[in-house]
């Protein structure tokens, strides 16, 4: 059943900050984050004859970049010995003395469930992004989550400052009832 | 308006800037002085911080404008060949 549709047109506004919030939690480097997100659409625009329309086209990007990131550490691990894990409980000499214990990861700290929840709330954060207005959701995304100040991205978008308070206000209602349905 | 009060808009207007630290002082004491006798400023308040909490959890990151703006500018280039 093709219900889905393909249009690269609008892949960079709609799925750029999905995709690449997916993959710096995995590869935890921003540069290299970008270049695999980046590749990704490229691979996509290629294949997009391949594009069945089972699954939406954000699942299906997502899958290529899951294959680019498997790619990524293979390349990483492929000098022979690398793979293997080496430890080493004494690397710094100012942690002489230490206990091995307290180097221990602490269980209290972090478990798996909180990191698991964290993705899964990331997810449901960019859901609701992607249902705000685009220009909500750039200006939105540039205050909060990059944390600019509001000349910048008044500079940047070429927007007054009353002006983006409304947007982020409108976005932050939005939001806020979105999260509400979705995630409590 | 007197000094000491906010209109509704006013106030929802410093709880947004307060959700980045950019509301000053006088401004926090009026938004609470509000906040007391005004029940649905008090929810979006509410929300508004439940709001912030949760993008401070889920550490959710975002492509920077400029590499953005590059990325789109490659993307832009291929996708005209494909066309």
């Amino acid at each position: 059943m093709p219900s889905h549709k393909i249009n690269p047109n609008n892949w960079i506004n709609l799925y750029s900050d999905y995709l690449f919030n997916y993959t710096i939690s995995r590869v935890n480097d921003r540069e290299m984050a970008q270049d695999l997100v980046s590749e990704t659409f490229l691979a996509g625009l290629k294949s997009m004859a391949n594009f069945k329309g089972e699954a939406s086209e954000r699942t299906w990007l997502i899958s290529i970049l899951k294959r680019k990131i498997i790619d990524y550490y293979r390349k990483i691990n492929s000098n022979k010995g690398k793979a293997e894990v080496r430890m080493s409980y004494n690397s710094d000499s100012d942690a002489e003395g230490d206990w091995l214990e307290e180097r221990v990861a602490d269980p209290f700290d972090k478990t798996a469930e909180d990191t698991l929840e964290n993705s899964e709330l990331g997810d449901a954060i960019y859901d609701c992004l992607g249902k705000l207005p685009e220009k909500q959701a750039e200006v939105f995304k540039m205050k909060t989550i990059l944390g600019y100040d509001t000349e910048t991205i008044c500079n940047e978008l070429d927007i007054t400052a009353s002006n983006l308070w409304v947007i982020i206000h409108r976005a932050r209602a939005a939001l806020a009832g979105c999260m509400e349905k979705n995630w409590f | 308006m007197s000094k000491l009060k906010l209109s509704c808009q006013e106030a929802n207007h410093v709880c947004d800037k307060n959700q980045y630290k950019e509301a000053n002082f006088w401004e926090k004491v009026k938004l609470n002085i509000h906040l007391i006798y005004c029940k649905a400023c008090r929810k979006y308040s509410a929300n508004n911080g439940k709001l912030s909490k949760l993008f401070k959890v889920s550490k959710v990151e975002a492509m920077d404008h400029n590499s953005k703006e590059k990325l789109k500018s490659t993307f832009e280039k291929e996708l005209a060949k494909h066309q």
